[in-house]
């Protein structure tokens, strides 16, 4: 049986090794943290439907109950080598080796680290808070402030760590708009008379059930979308935040003071893989997330022969692309792997 | 009389704690397709009184949520009530209503 070798337990790794699983393949899949599941677990609900995020980690969970996967949690990929008949040699951070046909990299993303966009007093106020934070409220089934109170005012800033060369980060992270749209509706859900006020530069609805999210924001709960990128955030003596943006659709600056600012946080790719890509050869784009050999037509291949990729290692995406981007890394693995199958491309 | 040549310049920013959203909540009770506006465009670009003045429809549903209600109150008038707008606007907003409502609600003060 040949051996698949997958380093990443969060979505597109578990997806990936169900379906690998299924195909045939002896899959090891190595997590470094002690659950399967990834950044998914820190979410509450999910746009575009609002469903809990635990119903995707336990589907999940469920493919890769299958005797052809072996979990290895709480490890990570040390050393990694390729064998003199090309298949590759990894150590795990337990010193235990694993040898692999192919190895397909599923190591995620970083969330973007609010402490860098200073003006947005991140670690300062203690009633700035991120996207990740507020889900984290969510889950706890209460919004309040550090003081304890609920708030009546909240802003959300789009685009915090992306589209800023101030922060490197020349990219879109996709999914932070519709995030900001959903967490927009679950407030006014959760808080009947709250006021909802999203900054924002673009409003990038391209995923299905996304333009509708936005229309319900507006149409049902009234929320309030202001187009300006948020300049400064400062702190009031009642530990309020005071926000300057220019309302670039009215032409005039705007201030005001909110009660709460969450910060749309996008992503970032994992620092922590790089020494391993880099002992590989395994070439990055210049934004830090791996290259794939083609855009259009071979997005889950490295430059490195059986080496692949899939999910949000390569770019940001939603949970729906990186279960298909599994699959399709998964399926590119059986083509060029399996006996009956010659891949001419190779 | 201007004697020194100082003069202080009054702030032009909105703030947003200080102004009314009176005639916000106006609206949404009696034209509720007021506040799913996106701010295309649509509607002033076709305007006939947009293309003669500064008048901006568009621009007015901001100035309603932004509170800027003396600027709404001047501003309004312009409009023919010609319904051309009506016709073209995507999200499917009631502008003629719209404008007409907000007239009603100065008229009512
Ligand atoms: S998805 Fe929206 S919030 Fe996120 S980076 Fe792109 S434009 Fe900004
Ligand atoms: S056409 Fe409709 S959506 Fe566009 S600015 Fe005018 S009222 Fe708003
Ligand atoms: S109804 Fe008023 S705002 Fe609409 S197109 Fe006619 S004049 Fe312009």
């Amino acid at each position: 049986m040949k051996k698949v070798l997958i380093i990443g337990g969060g979505v597109a790794g578990m997806e990936a090794a169900g379906q690998l699983a299924v195909l045939g393949y002896s899959v090891v899949l190595v997590e470094r943290k002690d659950v399967l599941g990834g950044h998914v677990r820190k979410w509450d609900r999910l746009f575009p439907n609002k469903r809990p995020s635990e119903e995707v980690v336990n589907h999940l969970l469920q493919k890769v109950q299958h005797p052809n996967v072996e979990i290895r949690l709480k490890r990570t990929v040390t050393d990694l080598r390729r064998n003199p008949n090309g298949s590759f040699l990894a150590i795990l951070s337990d010193q235990s080796p694993v040898s692999a046909d192919v190895v397909l990299f599923a190591t995620g993303y970083h969330l973007f680290d609010a402490y860098r966009k200073e003006e947005y007093g991140y670690g300062i106020y203690n009633n700035v808070i991120t996207s990740a934070d507020l889900e984290r409220m969510f889950k706890n089934g209460e919004v309040k402030t550090a003081e304890g109170k609920i708030p009546q005012r909240v802003g959300i800033v789009h685009c915090v760590g992306s589209r800023d060369t101030k922060c490197g980060n020349l990219y879109c992270s996709r999914v932070c708009c519709v995030t900001g749209v959903k967490q927009a509706i679950e407030l006014k859900e959760l808080i009947p008379n709250v006021e909802v006020f999203n900054f924002y530069m673009d409003l990038r609805m391209f995923g299905r059930g996304f333009e509708q999210l936005y229309l319900e924001a507006q149409q049902k709960h009234r929320v309030r979308f202001v187009r300006g990128r948020l300049s400064e955030a400062s702190e009031t003596q009642d530990h309020g935040i005071f926000l300057k943006v220019d309302d670039t659709l009215v032409g005039r600056p705007m201030k005001m003071t909110v009660d709460m600012l969450v910060l749309m946080v996008g992503f970032e790719p994992r620092k922590t893989t790089f020494p391993l890509l880099e002992s590989l050869g395994i070439e990055k784009n210049e934004d830090g997330f791996i290259k794939i050999r083609d855009c259009h037509f071979d997005e889950n291949r490295t430059n490195v022969d059986g080496i692949y990729v899939a999910g949000t290692c390569t770019s940001a995406k939603s949970i729906s692309e990186t279960i298909n981007d599994a699959c399709s890394a998964a399926l590119q693995i059986h083509r060029n792997l399996s006996a009956k199958v010659k891949d001419k491309r190779k | 009389m201007n004697q020194f040549g100082f003069s202080i310049n009054k702030d032009k920013s909105i703030d947003m704690d200080k102004t009314s959203q009176k005639l916000t909540q106006y609206l949404t009770t009696e034209e509720p397709s007021f506040n799913i506006c996106m701010s295309c465009g649509t509607c002033s670009a076709t305007c006939s009184a947009g293309n003669f003045t500064d008048f901006s429809l568009r621009r007015i549903n901001l100035l309603v949520l932004r509170g800027q209600l003396d600027e709404v109150r001047d501003e309004v008038n312009k409009c023919m009530l010609c319904g051309k707008c009506t016709l073209l606007c995507p999200r499917g907003v009631n502008t003629r209503g719209v404008i007409v409502a907000i007239k009603q609600y100065f008229d009512k003060l």
